[in-house]
C-alpha cells in the first residue's frame, strides 16, 4: 500500500492520494494535502471540509457535489471556486476521507 | 384483523411488489396500489423512440390491466406520507391508513433544475428521451438532423440506466451512417464522471467502443449551464461545449411528495434505505424498492426485479413478527445496445463491478462483449418485462443474487 508524508505524518493513502484511514487525518495534514494540491485553506474552505467531514462521519460516505451545494450553505459555483475541477472530490481529499462513492 | 399495505407508485417496483405480495399474504391484508396516472411505460424502449425503431403505441399500456385480481388501484396523485399516524395523503382529498407502506414512486427528472436547460431552445434543439413527449419530439429533430454537433449529456448522477445515454450515442452513429450522413455529423458524449463509466473494467471497454464509433468524450464535466440560442453547455468551470442539437438527460431527484413527508427522504428526494433489507431507514413498517430508494447500486428495471424477492419477504417477514431476510445484494443486470443488432451485456453487484465472462454460467451470453445474441436479448427483454417481471414471476435460471459462475476475475489492468 502507498503511504505519503504529509506535516511530517506518514500516512497510509490509496493509488489515488486519499487517506487510507480518515483517522489518521489532521487540520495539519489538510492543509499539507491542500498545498500538493495547489490551493491555500481560507475560512471557506474549512466550511466546506468541515461539512464532508462531518458527513462522512454520519452517512459514511462524502456528499456529491450536488448535495455539498444544497445542503453546505455554499453554492457549487462558488465550491467550484474553491476546489477547482471536482469540488466533491478535491475536498474530499482535503478532508481526509475517501472519494464520495459514485453512483452507479 | 386484516391489515393493510399501501403501495406507492405503480410502476415497475409497485407492480411487481404488489403481484408478488397479493400471492404470498392472506386474503385478509388488503393491497393498495396508488398512482397518479394509468400509463404504465416500458422504459427502456424509450431509447429507441428518436431512432424510429419503436412507437409509444408499442411501449405503453393501461397500469391497470398490470394487477392480478384482488389488487385495489387508485388513481390519485400522492401529497404526502404522515409516517407517525402511518397515513398517506392523496391529492384527490383521501386519506389512506396502512399497516406497511411500500415506497415505490421512482425517480423524477428536474430538467429545471439546470439553468437555461428548459428555457429558449428547449424541445427545439435540447431534448430529453428520457419522457414520452421528449422520446417523440426527438425523434423528429432527428429526422431533420443532417449536419452539425449532436452532444449528448448526462447532467450528474445519478440517473435511471447510467448506460442509456451510452446507448443512445451508439445508436446515433448507427443511425446516421444508416442515412449515410454519419460524415456530416458530429458526436460527443459529455459526463461528470472521469470515464466513459462509473465502474472501472465497463469504463475502459466502454471508452473503447465510442472510440471505435468515432464519439468524442468529454469527462468531468459538471453542467452548470445550457446556453439554448447559443448552443453551449457550460460547465461549472466556464469550460464550454458547443452544440446544434443536445440530447440531455437531466438531473434526477425523488418524487417531491417525499420532500413533503417528513423525515422520509434525503436531500435528493430519495429514501434512505437499508441496502440488504430494503427497510426504510425511517420507520420500520416502510419498505423500499426501485428508484426510490437511495441504496448504491443502479437505478434499473433490472435491480427492482431483483429487489422483488426480498422485498416481499420482508414485508411478509414484518407482518409475523419474523426478523428480517438480509440477503439482497445489489445485482444488477444490463443489456448496452451497440448499434446495428449488437449489444453487450454487464452483470454487478454492490461488491462486484461488472467483469468479462458468461452471464449466468460459463455457457451463458457474453458478458462485457459485442454479440448479436445479447441484443437479442435486449429485444427479449420487453416481453418478459410484460410477461414476467410484472407478474412477478422469476426468469428461469436468473435467481436475485448475482451469479458468480462464468465471471473471469483474474485482475483487471489498472
Ligand atoms: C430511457 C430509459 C431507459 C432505460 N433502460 C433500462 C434498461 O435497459 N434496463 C433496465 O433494467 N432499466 C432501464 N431503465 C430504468 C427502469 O425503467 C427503471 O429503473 C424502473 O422503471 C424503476 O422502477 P420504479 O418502480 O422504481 O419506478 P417507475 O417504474 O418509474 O414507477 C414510479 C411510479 O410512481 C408514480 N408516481 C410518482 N410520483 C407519484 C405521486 N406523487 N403520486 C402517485 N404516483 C406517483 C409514477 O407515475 C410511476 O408510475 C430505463 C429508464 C429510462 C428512462
Amino acid at each position: 500500500m502507498p503511504s505519503a508524508t504529509f506535516a511530517g505524518k506518514v500516512v497510509a493513502v490509496n493509488d489515488e492520494g486519499f487517506l487510507e484511514n480518515p483517522d489518521e487525518w489532521s487540520e495539519e495534514i489538510a492543509s499539507a494535502i491542500a498545498r500538493a494540491e495547489g490551493i491555500e485553506l481560507t475560512e471557506q474552505h474549512w466550511r466546506v471540509i468541515k461539512f464532508m467531514r462531518a458527513e462522512y462521519a454520519e452517512k459514511g460516505t462524502g456528499p456529491t457535489v450536488r448535495v455539498l451545494g444544497k445542503t453546505s450553505g455554499v453554492s457549487i459555483k462558488e465550491l467550484y471556486l474553491l476546489f477547482p475541477k471536482g469540488p466533491a472530490k478535491l475536498a474530499a481529499k482535503i478532508a481526509g476521507i475517501p472519494k464520495p462513492r459514485g453512483c452507479i | 384483523m386484516g391489515s393493510r399495505i399501501v403501495i406507492l407508485g405503480g410502476g415497475t417496483g409497485g407492480t411487481l411488489a404488489a403481484n408478488r405480495l397479493r400471492r404470498v399474504v392472506g386474503d385478509d391484508v388488503a393491497v393498495v396500489v396508488v398512482d397518479h396516472d394509468n400509463s404504465h411505460v416500458y422504459q427502456p424502449g424509450l431509447l429507441f423512440v428518436p431512432f424510429g425503431l419503436t412507437h409509444l403505441d408499442e411501449i405503453v399500456r393501461p397500469r391497470q390491466h398490470q394487477f392480478h385480481r384482488g389488487i385495489e388501484f387508485h388513481q390519485a396523485a400522492v401529497d404526502h406520507v404522515d409516517l407517525g399516524a402511518q397515513q398517506v395523503l392523496l391529492e384527490d382529498g383521501i386519506a389512506l391508513d396502512y399497516d406497511v407502506l411500500v415506497v415505490a414512486t421512482g425517480a423524477t427528472l428536474l430538467p429545471e433544475e439546470t439553468e437555461g436547460l428548459t428555457g429558449r431552445g428547449w424541445m427545439e434543439k435540447m431534448f430529453t428521451f428520457y419522457t414520452p413527449p421528449g422520446a417523440v419530439a426527438l425523434h423528429d429533430a432527428l429526422a431533420w438532423f443532417d449536419e452539425g454537433r449532436l452532444v449528448v449529456g448526462v447532467v450528474d448522477l445519478p440517473i435511471k440506466c447510467p448506460v442509456a445515454p451510452l446507448e443512445f450515442c451508439f445508436l446515433a452513429d448507427w443511425y446516421f451512417r444508416q442515412r449515410g450522413i454519419r460524415d456530416r455529423i458530429e458526436l460527443t458524449y459529455v459526463t461528470p464522471l472521469d470515464g466513459a463509466f462509473t465502474t472501472r473494467v465497463a469504463a475502459a471497454t466502454l471508452a473503447g467502443l465510442l472510440r471505435e464509433k468515432g464519439v468524442e468524450l468529454v469527462t468531468e464535466f459538471n453542467t452548470g449551464e445550457v446556453d439554448g440560442p447559443g448552443g453551449r453547455l457550460i460547465s461549472y468551470d466556464d469550460r464550454e461545449v458547443g452544440f446544434d442539437l443536445a440530447v440531455m438527460v437531466p438531473l434526477h431527484g425523488g418524487a417531491p411528495y417525499v420532500g413533503r413527508s417528513p423525515g422520509l427522504g434525503d436531500e435528493l428526494n430519495f429514501v434512505p434505505t437499508d441496502e440488504h433489507t430494503l427497510q426504510a431507514r425511517s420507520w420500520p413498517n416502510v419498505f423500499v424498492i426501485g428508484d426510490a430508494a437511495n441504496v448504491p447500486t443502479s437505478k434499473a428495471g433490472s435491480v427492482t426485479h431483483f429487489e422483488g424477492e426480498v422485498l416481499v419477504e420482508n414485508v411478509r417477514r414484518f407482518l409475523a413478527g419474523e426478523p428480517l431476510d438480509r440477503t439482497f445484494d445489489g445485482h444488477s443486470n444490463c443489456f448496452i445496445e451497440t448499434g446495428f443488432s449488437k449489444a453487450l451485456l454487464i452483470d454487478f453487484n454492490y461488491d462486484t463491478e461488472p467483469l468479462p465472462g458468461h452471464f449466468p454460467t460459463s455457457v451463458g451470453l457474453p458478458l462485457l462483449k459485442e454479440s448479436r445474441l445479447n441484443h437479442l436479448g435486449k429485444l427479449m427483454f420487453q416481453w418478459f418485462y410484460w410477461h414476467s417481471l410484472l407478474p412477478g414471476r422469476d426468469i428461469p435460471g436468473i435467481g436475485s443474487a448475482m451469479p458468480e459462475h462464468g465471471k473471469h476475475r483474474e485482475p483487471a489492468p489498472l
